[in-house]
């Protein structure tokens, strides 16, 4: 069970420390100028000659390789409800971290979304 | 105002090809972990695992739409706030739950449906707020 516990902290403070890792790199990569290929191929090199990219990708994979393991040990009905911490932990980052305005709307439809996450894992 | 709209609209279209890539790629990747079976915590046991899933071909179907999903998120993270995707992208419960019961006649009990109602309003106040509340910056083409 601590293995259990171990890999789901894993699962969601990797998974929110790399996505919070990549939102700042691709804020910092900027917007592309069109939703095009060429367009996209060229914003996309740009962004992976971004230092918090590559920050986020080993947190990414470790959380992956958590996830994968869970899957494993335990049922998908577990392991999705459990993971959807990440949605209140990630809010949490993306207003301290980031400095995003999180305002009251914002974070009753995170808690939503999180307890509904939650009920249909559980089905 | 139209670019507000032209921001709503882009943001929606970013998060629904995130949404089909990322439930695609769990599926995938259930199916593939189904089939290698329990991974043992030891050395030996994580080298096996490691052996199994990178010869795995259903999971590198997972991954190739994974990696669809990781090119959208990284796209729509360029100009909207993480506070807004990441809740929006947990549609995609709602929708399998919808598919579910259309297209393979499954039944769903009462709590999933409750489930899928706190998604699906969740999402809505979560849309009504603004998708970007950080300064962003505009690719230099150069």
């Amino acid at each position: 069970m601590m293995h259990v516990g171990l890999f789901l902290s894993f699962l969601i403070f990797g998974s929110t420390g790399g996505e919070i890792a990549i939102t700042r790199g691709m804020k910092a990569t900027g917007e592309p100028e069109r939703l095009r290929p060429v367009a996209l191929l060229r914003f996309l090199g740009k962004a992976l000659r971004n230092g918090w990219f590559w920050a986020g990708v080993p947190l990414m994979a470790l959380s992956f390789y958590a996830l994968l393991v869970l899957l494993s040990w335990e049922p998908i009905s577990f392991v999705i409800p459990a993971s959807a911490l990440s949605y209140v932990v990630g809010t949490f980052g993306a207003k301290y971290i980031l400095g995003e305005e999180v305002n009251a709307a914002r974070w009753i439809g995170v808690v939503l979304v999180c307890a509904g996450v939650a009920l249909v894992a559980l089905g | 105002m139209a670019t507000e709209g032209r921001l709503r609209v882009k943001t929606l279209v970013m998060v629904c090809a995130m949404v089909v890539c990322a439930n695609a790629g769990d599926l995938m990747l259930k199916r593939a972990m189904l089939r290698i079976g329990a991974v043992e915590l030891s050395a030996a046991g994580l080298a096996h695992a490691f052996r199994m899933t990178v010869t795995s071909g259903t999971l590198w179907v997972g991954i190739f739409f994974l990696c669809g999903f990781m090119l959208s998120y990284m796209t729509v993270l360029s100009w909207a706030d993480y506070s807004y995707v990441m809740p929006a992208g947990a549609f995609g419960y709602a929708l399998l739950t919808f598919f579910a019961v259309v297209f393979l006649h499954e039944a769903v009990s009462p709590r999933r449906w409750v489930g899928v109602l706190l998604i699906c309003v969740g999402v809505l106040l979560v849309g009504q707020t603004k998708p970007r509340t950080t300064p962003v910056a505009r690719e230099a083409l150069a």
